[in-house]
Order: structure tokens, then C-alpha cells, then sequence
């Protein structure tokens, strides 16, 4: 099995996980979505690191890593506040922001 | 460039040249004759009610003070060689820019010196009458400091050494004349006046002004003494246009046709502005003007031959409306229109006129002042009533206003030895000279328009102070008060005797040769003796059908109804019609035409519609403002696809 295909497992993953975000309206699953993309780029970068034979593209999927589970907090946090606030967890609900 | 190096000269012939030298002496001081009035016009506006007791006095002082002034430095030119009267006072450097340079100086020639006689002395006594006239007005101030401005502005005007600082004085006037002829401006229709005034000089300042862009450009240097130097080397073409122009602007100021309009709304303005400025002084700039731009005149016949006819026409125009008002005020504006057609006239026909042009003026400015204090003092004395119908049988009890308006009426008739006699028929005659249609159409033109006169200035007068009393109930007619007979008498004076005081002994002629040259004498196609006698007989036969028609018998109360040329000329022969059909609706349909285009091409069609189009586009985005985060990540997403992809086809 060469490398390549971690690559496309990667782009598989990816485009699953941007499907995820644009077509479901609950916030947690869109937010596994998001989850979902970022694992996949970690992946690809991972496979990359590999493939060139440098330390960079793993270092890259930890500080993503790290980026990943401070957003999670925050993102968590917001959806917890609106939830509270609107009592429901439908991204398409929250839609103020329009003129 | 200094007007001090130029050689001056206003080369008439080219035989005849003059230079204009460095005033010294007492000449040198001739900026006084500006200085004084304008202090006597700033000390009472500036000075406000403190000035309520003792300014009209001051300013009557101040006036006189410019006369005396005036005497002096024409009493250092009789001292003088005759080439050498023509005197310059340069004052300081005005504009500097580029190739103009234009300096503030006064030229002291006989020419000038002529006017400054005559502004400053009726002038003054213009002062002094209406320290009797505007006794019981409580504005009386602020009346007296706008004479003392116009004194000052018409001094600027003829003692002005180049086109520039002439029209400086030229604004002055037409700024006086605004103020004074809407003096009572609470009154709208006065208030109207003015500004039909002020607004039929624009039209002629337009021209003063073009006229003087074209000399700029073909000359380079407005000061009279470059221009009359160069102006044999101009061609036709610029010529004739500056001939025409500066006749535009002398028929705003003079009241000439076409744009004599405004001189008869002018009389709402107090009667001494009404001698003053609207019959002796600023209505003869025009003539002034042309006279002064002789050099051009004398290079361009057709602008002559126009400024002769429009001469004529006004002329004869003037006569006509003065026939057929009522108003006191009015028939003297429509005769001061016809006479100074005559200068007009006198001045077109070239050099043989201009004397004689410049002699009627100063005997018009005399017997027409004269006449119409004496009409102010009538309205003194029927409680300012002006209606000539319902006045009558005055003589009894106005006998000195009688008595000096006696004088000025056979002046201007021409009766012999009256002033007019020596200077309208000198014009007459002059008519009569030339070849061609000219002297033909000029000559009867005048010697006809002199019959006219006789008629409506008898009408005039015998309407006035003849026949029987017409009064209203309430008048109780009195002789006015010593300050404004006095003037009147000093101006009758005059009137008999200016004439041939200056023009059988060739005063006048001699003095303003070194100016205008010693023409060569031309016979008239007529012989004079015939011409005078055909002149006095008009002259007779006018003021007998006057005297039939308004002295002899019943003269109505109610104007009767009249023939449609009467009709006509009581609304100044249609002249405001002419110009409400063909100027000012034309005009107002131009300008609505404007507006709309304005409004529905530039502002509704481009500027509407492409905001119009702007606010449609920016409508259609802004639905794209959904609030749906998944949307919002569609776009980034789709964003990100599209920039790797143009990356990607890059590489």
C-alpha cells in the first residue's frame, strides 16, 4: 500500500466532513463535522511528513492538535450559551446575523 | 509699463497728437476731486446717526469742496500751452498680472475737465436742493452719503485714465443708481425699479467688459493712451466688434435703444436723483465712453454709422413716449432718452460731432436738472402728486418754479438765444453733413425729432403751469423753500445764457480742440440758414398745437382713451412687452427647459438611474446575507475551491 492513499483517505474524510457542515443543521454534528475536517488535514499532514521525510507536517498536525481542543472549549461554550439562550441547538435558528 | 513712458496721444489726425504729461503743481492733487466725496460717503455710512445732524450739510460741503478742487486744476491748465492741458496722475500700481498691468491713474484733459464741471457744480447744487427737498425725511442721511458715493464713483469714471479704472467708476454709478432709485424701497414697485435697472445695466457691462477682453487681446494694455496709439493697427474685424461692444455698454448706461427700458421706472427714485444722475450726468457716460474711444470710432465707420443710428432711433423714440405720458417725471425721462439719441448722434456722425455732442451735453445737463427740480418742486408743493393732469394753472402760485422752468423748456425747445438753440441745432446741422442716405435720414430725423420735442415739452409745460387749476380738493399748492429755488434759478441761468457763453465765441471749441481736433468744416447738403429756419418753424408749429391742445382748450382729468399709437407710447411703445414676449418668456421657457432637463435626464436619467442600478445590484447581494452559517460555509468553501484551482492552472 503506498502513501497515496493515506491521501485519499484524507480527502475522503475531508469531503465528508465538509458535507457534514454545509448540510446538517444540528450544531454538535456540524461541529463533528468540523472535528472531522481538522483530523483529515492532520492526517494528510501526517502522510506528507512521511512522504518528504521531514519532521514539518507533523508538527504542523500538533499544533492543530492543540488549535483543535481550544476550539472545541470555545465552540462548545457558544453552543452551550445559545442553546441556553434559544433553546435549541439549530444552526439554521441562529440566523440574526443578516440584515 | 508705465503709462509715463508710453506717448500718449489721442491721435486724431494724424497731424494732431497730444501727450499727456506728469500733473504738477495744484494739478497733482486732482485725486482730490475722488477723495473728498468718497470720505463725505464714508463718514456717513460709517458713521451712522451720529452723523443725523450735521451729515447732509457735511456732504453738500464735501461736494463742493470736489468743484473747487476741480476749478483750481482748470485754472492751472488755462496757465497752460494748449497741447500741454491733457495732465496724468498716477496713483499706484492696481493689476499686475502677466502681461496686464493696469495702473490706478487719473488723466486731467480738457475732455475730462468738462465733465467734472459739470458733475461737480450741478451736482452740488443737486446737494443743496435736496436739503430742501429730503428736509423731512428721516433717511436724509443715508440719501446724502449715497450722492456724495455717486459724485465720487462718476468722478472715477471720467477722470479714469484707462478702460479698467473707467469701469470701476462705471460699477460706482450703476451701484449709486440702484441705491438712490430704490431709495424708498418699501415701496415693491420701487424696490422693482432699481433692480430692472441695475439688471438692464448688466447687459451693458457685459459688452464694456467683452470690449475690453478684445482690446487685451489685440492690444494688450486697456489704458487709453496705448489703445489710441495702436488702434489704427488693429484689424477691421476686432475693431468693429469693439465699436459695437462699447456701444452695448453705452446704451445700457445711457438709456439708448434697445435698452432704454429702465430709464423711465428709474423716476421712483427721489427727483433730485432723478437730475442728477437719470438727466445731467450718469446717463451722459455713454456719450462720454464713445467719445473717449474716439481712436477706435475713427478707424471703423460702420460702428459709427450704427452708433449714429441707434442715436436716431432713441431720438425719435423718446420723443414719441414723451408725447403720450402723464407723468411729469416720466415725460422728462422720455425726453432726456430723446436727447441724448441727440448726442449719440452728434457722436456717431465722427469727428465733426463730437463737440457739438459734448456741448449739448452740458447745456442738457443744465436746462434738463433745472427742469426737473423744477418738477420736484411742484411735487413739493401737490403733495408729491405727479399726474401733470390734474396740475394746471400752477404759475399763479409757484412763480419762481414757473419763471425757471420757463427757461429750461425754451432751452430745450431751441428757441433762440437759449442754450439749446446754440448746441441741438449745431447737432442738427451736423446731421445734414456727409454723403449718401445719411445726412438725408439723419438730418430729418433730427430736424423732425425737434419738432416732436417742442410739442411734448410744451405739453409739458403748459399742462403744468398753464390753463386752469385742475387740482384735487386737497392741494394747496406754495412756492418752495429758498435751498431748492435757489439751485433752480443758478440752473435756469445757465440754461438762458451756457449757450452762447460757449458756443458762438468758440469757448468750448477751443477748449476741447487739443482733444478732439480741429475738424475740417463740412457743408451741409442744406443750406444752414435754411436748416435753422426749417428748425424753428418745426419748433413754432409744435409748441402752437400745444398750446391749442392743452392751453387753449379743456385738458381731461381721466387721460382719454386715444389712438393706438398713443396707447402704445403711454406703455413706452410696448418696450416691456417686447421684451416679457420676446426676451424674458423665452428666457423663463429656456430656463424650465433647463430644470426639467436637469431633473429628468442629468439627475433622473444618469445620476437616477445609475444609483438606481447600484441599489438594485446591492439589493440582490444583500440577499446573499442569509444569517445561514451553512451558506456562509458553502461560499468559503467554495471560495478556497476557486482559489486552488486558479492556483493550480497557474502552475
Amino acid at each position: 500500500m503506498t502513501l497515496v492513499a493515506y491521501i485519499y483517505l484524507a480527502t475522503i474524510l475531508f469531503t465528508i466532513g465538509a458535507l457534514v457542515v454545509l448540510t446538517r443543521r444540528n450544531t454538535i454534528v456540524v461541529f463533528m463535522g468540523v472535528e472531522l475536517m481538522l483530523n483529515a488535514t492532520n492526517l494528510a499532514l501526517v502522510t506528507f511528513s512521511r512522504m518528504h521525510g521531514t519532521l514539518d507536517g507533523q508538527v504542523y498536525a500538533l499544533f492543530v492538535m492543540v488549535v483543535a481542543a481550544a476550539e472545541v472549549v470555545v465552540g462548545l461554550a457558544i453552543i452551550m450559551s445559545i442553546f441556553r439562550a434559544r433553546r435549541t441547538a439549530s444552526v439554521d435558528d441562529s440566523n440574526l446575523l443578516k440584515l | 509699463m508705465s503709462v509715463f513712458e508710453t506717448s500718449a496721444g489721442i491721435a486724431l489726425t494724424e497731424t494732431h497728437s497730444v501727450t499727456a504729461t506728469a500733473a504738477d503743481g495744484f494739478a497733482s492733487l486732482g485725486w482730490l476731486m475722488i477723495a473728498l466725496p468718497l470720505l463725505g460717503a464714508a463718514v456717513l455710512l460709517i458713521g451712522g446717526k451720529a452723523t443725523n445732524s450735521w451729515g447732509p450739510m457735511f456732504a453738500t460741503i464735501m461736494s463742493w469742496a470736489a468743484f473747487a478742487v476741480g476749478l483750481g486744476v482748470i485754472f492751472q491748465m488755462t496757465g497752460l500751452a494748449a497741447e500741454e492741458r491733457s495732465l496724468s496722475v498716477q496713483l499706484w500700481e492696481w493689476v499686475s498680472a502677466g502681461d496686464l498691468s493696469v495702473n490706478v491713474g487719473l488723466l486731467l484733459d480738457p475732455l475730462s475737465m468738462v465733465f467734472v464741471m459739470l458733475i461737480t457744480f450741478v451736482g452740488s447744487l443737486i446737494h443743496v436742493y435736496s436739503l430742501g427737498y429730503m428736509e423731512h425725511d428721516p433717511d436724509k442721511r443715508r440719501f446724502f452719503a449715497y450722492l456724495n458715493l455717486f459724485i465720487a464713483a462718476m468722478l472715477i469714471l471720467v477722470l479714469a485714465d484707462s478702460y479698467l479704472v473707467l469701469f470701476v467708476g462705471w460699477e460706482g454709478v450703476g451701484l449709486a443708481s440702484y441705491l438712490l432709485i430704490g431709495f424708498w424701497n418699501w415701496n415693491p414697485a420701487y424696490a422693482t425699479a432699481a433692480n430692472k435697472a441695475f439688471v438692464v445695466n448688466r447687459i451693458g457691462d457685459l459688452g464694456l467688459i467683452t470690449a475690453m477682453a478684445i482690446l487685451f487681446a489685440t492690444v494688450g494694455a486697456l489704458d487709453y493712451a496705448t489703445v489710441n496709439e495702436s488702434a489704427s493697427s488693429m484689424s477691421q474685424g476686432a475693431l468693429l466688434a469693439v465699436g459695437l461692444l462699447l456701444l452695448l455698454g453705452a446704451c445700457g448706461k445711457s438709456a439708448q435703444f434697445p435698452l432704454q427700458s429702465w430709464l423711465g421706472d428709474a423716476m421712483a427714485g427721489p427727483t433730485p436723483v432723478s437730475a442728477l444722475i437719470h438727466a445731467a450726468t450718469m446717463v451722459t457716460a455713454g456719450v462720454y465712453l464713445i467719445a473717449r474711444s474716439q481712436a477706435i470710432y475713427i478707424e471703423t465707420p460702420d460702428a459709427r454709422v450704427v452708433v449714429a443710428v441707434v442715436g436716431a432711433i432713441t431720438l425719435v423714440y423718446g420723443a414719441i413716449v414723451g408725447c403720450a405720458k402723464d407723468d411729469i417725471k416720466k415725460a422728462l425721462a422720455a425726453s432726456t432718452m430723446s436727447q441724448i439719441g441727440y448726442m449719440m448722434l452728434a457722436v456717431g456722425l465722427g469727428p465733426i460731432g463730437y463737440t457739438f455732442a459734448i456741448f449739448h451735453l452740458v447745456t442738457h445737463g443744465f436746462f434738463k436738472a433745472g427742469m426737473f427740480l423744477g418738477a420736484g418742486s411742484v411735487m413739493h408743493g401737490m403733495k408729491n402728486r405727479v399726474d401733470m393732469r390734474r396740475f394746471g394753472g400752477l404759475s399763479r402760485v409757484m412763480k419762481v418754479t414757473w419763471i425757471t422752468f420757463m427757461m429750461g423748456w425754451l432751452a430745450i425747445l431751441g428757441v433762440p438765444p437759449f442754450a439749446g438753440f446754440y448746441s441741438k441745432d449745431k447737432i442738427i446741422e451736423t446731421a445734414f453733413v456727409g454723403e449718401g442716405w445719411q445726412p438725408w435720414v439723419f438730418g430729418f430725423t433730427a430736424l423732425i425729432g425737434a419738432g416732436i420735442t417742442a410739442f411734448y415739452m410744451s405739453r409739458l409745460f403748459f399742462m403744468t403751469f398753464q390753463g386752469k387749476a385742475r387740482w384735487e380738493d386737497d392741494q394747496h399748492p406754495h412756492e418752495s423753500p429758498k435751498s431748492m429755488t435757489v439751485p433752480m434759478i443758478i440752473l435756469a441761468v445757465g440754461s438762458v445764457s451756457l449757450g452762447f457763453i460757449l458756443g458762438p465765441t468758440g469757448i468750448l471749441e477751443n477748449w476741447l480742440e487739443p482733444v478732439f481736433g480741429h475738424p475740417e468744416h463740412h457743408e451741409p447738403v442744406l443750406a444752414i440758414p435754411l436748416i435753422i429756419a426749417l428748425t424753428l418753424t418745426l419748433v413754432a408749429l409744435g409748441a402752437l398745437l400745444a398750446y391749442f391742445m392743452y392751453w387753449k382748450s379743456e385738458v381731461a382729468t381721466e387721460a382719454p382713451e386715444g389712438t393706438a399709437i398713443t396707447k402704445a407710447a403711454r406703455r413706452d411703445l410696448l418696450q416691456d412687452d417686447f421684451n416679457e414676449v420676446f426676451l424674458r418668456k423665452p428666457g423663463e421657457g429656456m430656463v424650465t427647459m433647463l430644470v426639467a432637463t436637469d431633473r429628468d435626464l442629468i439627475e433622473g436619467g444618469m445620476v437616477g438611474k445609475t444609483t438606481g442600478s447600484l441599489a438594485g445590484l446591492s439589493d440582490l447581494l444583500r440577499r446573499t446575507q442569509n444569517g445561514f452559517v451553512r451558506s456562509y460555509a458553502m461560499t468559503m468553501l467554495a471560495g478556497i475551491v476557486v482559489i486552488l484551482g486558479a492556483v493550480w492552472v497557474m502552475q
